[in-house]
């Protein structure tokens, strides 16, 4: 319960400072993906069925307030906190560039994804400049970001985690 | 340890959870693109528990910038003068807010003006509170909804022209798809030669040059210029007839030499958006005031025949 509320608040923190601080901060239109390093970061730290859950309600949260099809960032995030899942047996805390690798994996997947089914099927083809002037920007002001925020999260992932064994050791 | 044992008997592998989510989202995707769902109660709850947080976020960051301003004014005066520190925090700080109030005066100033222009409808203020949390689409979230009179297919303008429409409504907020959102198009008319053309959004030419795409422009006598007004035409069953878009920027014949096609700079400055105007007649509400419930729906069935056919067209 403790972590679901956590990670609830988590959610909604970044959610927030993506779609307001992070608008007003962007460089030439481009701003961060917070979200994407959550589901992300949650993927190899906590599992599949974690990542997949944190990734749907990412999802449906952009799905609600910015995006066309009720479902549709859900149905991505999802997949990609699931696919960061399978990653958790090779995840040690102490190691950084597996994460930087994942999370920026990640971060290029879904704007490919996006723009496969939201651009391309409308006759945008000119990949080269979308992949430059947009997914490359952010991807690195995201990656920028996550040098911070990924260190965040794992601090709070451990400190739950203490905590958890702890009340469990209670039990038993 | 029991305890520990039952609980894992319960879950579910992670393939079969994937599997049943899978199917709840496409199973969500396929109902919002064929029945027109738009959330429902989700959209109610995630409007509480959202909107009050990013309403408050914004009045934080207003608060800061005027506190930071009000240090940066402290110390300049600082460095001038010392002894009369506290008088002049007192009248800095009744300076900022008096300023703060102008700010507020001109913009309400902006705002009537633009009252005057469009005499005829009904509007409301808004402030754009939230903006697309991606960087291909550029819709926005307001802090007025249902609650305010605002319906889906409103028409939001802002300083001297259309800024978009109404794709989605809650009980406090409501979610704006801008003229220059790379799915948007709209049907547009040259003011002066009267030619009607589509406008439609680009996010690659937006991003370059700040312009958006003209197509399908009809114009036999060759007398579209550039710099001509575009407006919105009378062939849509959404936007309202003669709100400004933008400018003429440039234009070039096509290869089938029938149309043209250019680009157009659209009038508002949607990197710096704050307040809008959202216009609370619907189209169709209009003309049902005019006329009997019935025509109406003939005329209904005509503009969406209409629409189509820009449509098949474009």
């Amino acid at each position: 319960m403790r972590r679901k509320i956590t990670i609830a608040i988590i959610i909604i923190v970044c959610f927030l400072l993506q779609t307001t601080l992070f608008k007003a901060l962007s460089f030439a239109t481009i701003s961060p993906n917070l979200l994407i390093v959550i589901v992300s970061a949650f993927g190899f730290m906590r599992g599949k069925k974690e990542g997949l859950f944190i990734g749907f309600f990412c999802g449906l949260l952009m799905d609600i307030f910015y995006g066309d099809i009720l479902g549709f960032y859900a149905l991505i995030y999802m997949y990609i906190g699931y696919c960061n899942g399978f990653f958790r047996k090779i995840f040690f805390p102490e190691e950084i560039k597996l994460p930087m690798i994942l999370i920026s994996v990640s971060d290029l997947t879904c704007n490919v994804l996006v723009y496969f089914f939201l651009f391309l099927f409308r006759r945008r083809f000119d990949f080269g400049y979308y992949f430059l002037k947009l997914m490359v920007p952010e991807f690195v002001y995201t990656i920028l970001i996550t040098i911070v925020l990924y260190f965040v999260l794992l601090k709070i992932n451990q400190k739950l985690e203490k905590v958890e064994k702890r009340s469990t050791a209670k039990f038993v | 340890m029991r305890r520990i044992k039952r609980k894992s008997k319960f879950s579910l592998p992670s393939k079969y959870v994937l599997l049943v989510m899978t199917i709840l989202c496409v199973a969500a995707m396929f109902l919002s693109l064929t029945k027109n769902l738009s959330g429902g109660p989700l959209n109610t709850v995630a409007g509480y528990i959202f909107i009050p947080m990013q309403e408050g976020i914004n009045s934080v960051g207003t608060w800061i910038s005027q506190k930071a301003d009000n240090l940066k004014k402290l110390n300049d005066v600082m460095k001038e003068n010392a002894s009369l520190q506290g008088k002049v925090d007192e009248l800095t700080q009744e300076l900022s807010t008096i300023k703060l109030e102008q700010y507020d005066l001109e913009n309400y100033r902006q705002l009537l003006a633009l009252n005057q222009k469009y005499p005829s409808y009904k509007k409301v203020a808004a402030n754009v509170i939230g903006k697309n949390s991606g960087n291909w689409f550029d819709t926005f979230v307001i802090d007025k909804g249902s609650k305010d009179g605002i319906k889906k297919d409103m028409n939001v303008i802002a300083g001297s022209g259309l800024v978009g429409i109404i794709t989605d409504v809650g009980p406090n907020y409501a979610k704006v798809r801008s003229v220059i959102d790379d799915t948007n198009s709209v049907s547009g008319m040259d003011l002066n030669t009267s030619d009607n053309c589509i406008i439609t959004g680009n996010l690659e030419k937006m991003n370059e040059n700040q312009e958006i795409e003209l197509s399908d422009l009809k114009d036999s006598a060759n007398k579209v210029q550039v710099g001509d007004q575009i407006v919105t035409s009378y062939i849509s069953d959404k936007y309202l007839q003669g709100i400004l878009i933008g400018y003429v920027k440039s234009i070039k014949s096509d290869s089938n030499n029938i149309t043209k096609s250019g680009t157009i700079t659209p009038v508002v400055d949607f990197e710096h958006l704050q307040e809008v105007l959202v216009i609370l007649n619907n189209k169709q509400n209009i003309n049902s005031d005019s006329s009997s419930s019935s025509s109406t729906q003939t005329q209904q069935s005509t503009q969406s025949s209409t629409s189509t056919e820009v449509k098949s067209a474009n």
